[in-house]
Order: structure tokens, then C-alpha cells, then sequence
């Protein structure tokens, strides 16, 4: 048997692809990059393009994806696809953004409570659920 | 029959409730369903890229991100908080919030500050009335929360841990056991060293990369951290439908109990006021 490589292709929100195949071929930064079965490992960053897999037997699969990782071991090879739309300065302006919202809320707060008062209020809480919890199990025996 | 026109408003205010309750269950089941699909199509991913960080720890790579490495005097710890952003789900964010103060404390007393970043509109309450640090928050996600909605929070904590301000970074979530039972959850993000145990490699061995070392390594952690919070988001909102749904199961079997002993009260007085008026045209037609 020819030799094979275990391909896994994967997406934060879903799996992609998983099998075994003889040759992948991914866009790379600098380039496409063509990996065979026994490559040296190797860690690259992906972007927009395709990722085309041959499978055994002659048959291709081509997959698209807009940016990601790929890791390569001896005998497996993992893509790991964004879906997102990814870039620096985006991701620096959402950053921003949540900071903005954290300091609205701390802004809002009309009067500092204690820390003793709010563990106060959820051990109340706390209590209330067991006591509902209780109230259950005496309705039941 | 004045006590018992009461009750029968009474009985008919709790069975409209009743109807509300049985209808937030049915939609919660038909939605946890869905959450229970996703949390298990983003479980791929997570572990792939667990592994990669696996090889990446047992690798003698030229840079050593600062992600990886352990730091032995800890000054400031965060906190990722992962709560609902409605309520009626019984005391699932309660438990999450006790979980959390209760590990802040732990760290209090060895006289360590935390901050926080918030997901959920339920956390950012609780924590702003706590006073505690919050250095980010993000809230209405929805029920299918995308990757790019975290993305700003988790660099706002991630730039904080490489700037060196705080030392270590936890996610605290609930974890979906079965539909019944669901358990908060403080695990460490990064350091990833505590996190790995370590193996004698064989042999010594570095990746090739492409374009450069600190680039990619830098990337490949950052997404790690992202996915796993994306995960626990994930596997928060399955949490959140199963324990509205068993909330408003009880809700309703609650409000049913309640209807029937209103009924027997209702009957009784019911059959009082005839005994009375009966007893009264009685004693009315022997006076006669």
C-alpha cells in the first residue's frame, strides 16, 4: 500500500474534513506548499485560498478557506481554518470596543456596594435555591 | 360565594402561568437541542488544536512564546466569566458566580488581585455590584454565538497576560454534563505549561516555519485561547436551555400542584355555601 498521510481539516464551528489521503496541497504565506507522507513537522499560517487534498486512489477534494493554521507531523496533517474574518488592526479595534463597554459599566455604577454586601446578596440567593430545593424534595416524599 | 370567586381567579391567574411556563420549556427544549449539536460540531477543532499545543509543548522550538511558560511568582490573576444573558434558567449563573468568588478568594488570600472580563449581560451585573476589576465585557451573543464576537475580549485579557499584568488566565464556565446536571467549571487558560504534563521527548525536534517562529507561535496561541473560550461559550448556552428547561418543568408541575389544592379549597367552599343556604331555607320553612 502506497503510502498515506491522516488529513484533518477543521473550522471553530464544525469539522471539515477527516481521512486519510496521499498528498495536500495548501496556499501558504509565502506560497503553496505541497505535502507528502514523512514531511518534517512544520507549522505555517494559511491564507485565503484553497486546500486541495488527493485522495487515495486518484480523486481530489478541494476545500476553501479564508486564513488559518496548518500543522504538519510525519503522518497527519491538521488544517486549522478561521471563519472569521481576521486582521490585525480588526481585531485591535474590537479590543477596544470591549474595553469601552467594561468602563461604561463601571461608569454606571451609581454607589460602590461592599464586597461583604454583594456576597451578601448572593449567599441569600445561595439559600433561596435550597430552599426551594428542599421545599421539592418534601413535596415528593 | 365571595371566597370562592376569589379562588377561582386565583386558580385561573396560575393556570395562564402555567401556560407561560410550559411554553419557555417547550422552546428551551427545541433550542437546547440545537446548542447540544453545535457544542458537539466545535469539538473537533478544540481538540485538534489541543493537540498541536501538545506537540508545540514537547517540541524544543528556537522561541518560547511567553504563553508557555510557567511564572513562578503569581501577582495578578484574570478571569474569564461565561454567564447567560437571561435569567429563569434556576441557578445556573448563581452556582457559576459562587464558583468564581470562591476561587477569587483562594487567591485573596495569598494576596492576589483579579480582574475579570465578562461574557453574558448576568456577569457583567453581578460583577460591577461585586467591585470587582473589570477589564472587558461582551454581552448579547444570542444563542449562536460566533467566533468574532470574542475575539476583542479575549485579546484584551490575552495583551494584559503578555504585557505581564496578570500572570494567569482562568475561564470559568458550566459544563454540560447530561440535561439534568450541569457544574461550573475554573480551569487554567495559559500558562499551557500547567496545563500539559511534560514527556521525555526521544529526540530533539523543532517545526519548520513558515513565515517565522514568533509570528506563528504567537497566532497558533492565540486561537487556542479563542477556541477554547469559544467552546465553553458554546457548551454555556446547551447549559443555559437544559436548566431553563428543567426550571420551567418544575415551574410547571409547581403551578399544577397548586391548581389542584386550590380546587379541593374551592370545592369545599363551594359545598359549604350550599350546606348553608340549604340549612337556612330549612330553618326558615320550620319557622313557618
Amino acid at each position: 500500500m502506497a503510502m498515506t498521510l491522516h488529513v484533518d481539516i477543521v473550522s471553530a464551528e464544525k469539522q471539515i474534513f477527516s481521512g486519510t489521503a496521499e498528498m495536500l496541497v495548501a496556499t501558504a504565506e509565502e506560497g503553496e506548499l505541497g505535502i507528502l507522507p514523512r514531511h518534517s513537522q512544520m507549522l505555517a499560517r494559511l491564507k485565503p485560498g484553497q486546500v486541495r487534498v488527493k485522495l487515495q486512489f486518484g480523486e481530489e477534494q478541494v476545500f476553501y478557506v479564508s486564513g488559518g493554521l496548518l500543522e504538519v507531523q510525519p503522518h497527519t496533517v491538521t488544517v486549522l481554518a478561521d471563519t472569521a474574518e481576521r486582521a490585525a488592526d480588526l481585531d485591535e479595534a474590537k479590543a477596544i470596543e470591549a474595553k469601552r463597554r467594561a468602563e461604561e459599566i463601571l461608569a454606571a455604577r451609581s454607589d460602590e456596594i461592599s464586597l461583604a454586601r454583594a456576597q451578601a446578596e448572593l449567599a441569600e440567593a445561595v439559600a433561596q435555591l435550597q430552599a426551594i430545593e428542599k421545599l421539592r424534595k418534601l413535596r415528593k416524599a | 360565594m365571595a371566597g370562592a370567586k376569589e379562588i377561582r381567579t386565583k386558580i385561573k391567574s396560575i393556570k395562564n402561568t402555567q401556560k407561560i411556563t410550559r411554553a419557555m420549556e417547550m422552546v428551551a427544549a427545541s433550542k437546547m437541542r440545537k446548542a447540544q449539536e453545535r457544542m458537539y460540531a466545535a469539538r473537533p477543532y478544540a481538540e485538534k488544536i489541543r493537540t498541536v499545543i501538545s506537540h508545540l509543548a514537547h517540541a524544543h522550538t528556537e522561541y518560547r512564546p511567553p504563553a508557555l511558560m510557567d511564572r513562578p511568582d503569581v501577582k495578578r490573576v484574570g478571569y474569564i466569566v461565561i454567564s447567560t444573558d437571561r435569567g429563569l434558567c434556576g441557578g445556573l449563573n448563581t452556582n457559576l458566580f459562587k464558583a468564581t468568588v470562591q476561587s477569587m478568594r483562594e487567591w485573596q488570600a495569598k494576596g492576589v488581585e483579579s480582574e475579570l472580563c465578562t461574557v453574558g449581560t448576568k456577569a457583567a451585573g453581578f460583577f460591577r455590584r461585586l467591585g470587582v476589576k473589570v477589564a472587558a465585557t461582551v454581552s448579547h451573543l444570542g444563542d449562536t454565538p460566533r467566533i468574532e464576537d470574542l475575539v476583542g475580549s479575549v485579546k484584551v485579557m490575552f495583551d494584559r497576560f503578555r504585557e505581564g499584568e496578570i500572570d494567569r488566565i482562568y475561564l470559568v464556565h458550566n459544563v454540560f454534563l447530561n440535561t439534568m446536571t450541569q457544574k461550573p467549571s475554573v480551569e487554567l487558560l495559559v500558562p499551557v505549561s500547567a496545563r500539559v504534563e511534560k514527556v521525555d521527548a526521544p529526540h530533539r525536534w523543532d517545526y519548520l516555519y513558515e513565515p517565522d517562529a514568533t509570528v506563528l507561535l504567537d497566532t497558533l496561541l492565540v486561537r487556542y485561547v479563542e477556541s477554547l473560550v469559544y467552546q465553553g461559550l458554546v457548551e454555556n448556552v446547551a447549559c443555559e436551555m437544559a436548566a431553563r428547561m428543567i426550571a420551567m418543568k418544575s415551574a410547571s408541575d409547581n403551578a399544577g400542584s397548586l391548581i389542584d389544592e386550590l380546587q379541593l379549597v374551592y370545592n369545599k367552599a363551594r359545598q359549604a355555601a350550599i350546606t348553608q343556604e340549604l340549612s337556612e331555607i330549612v330553618a326558615g320553612a320550620a319557622a313557618v
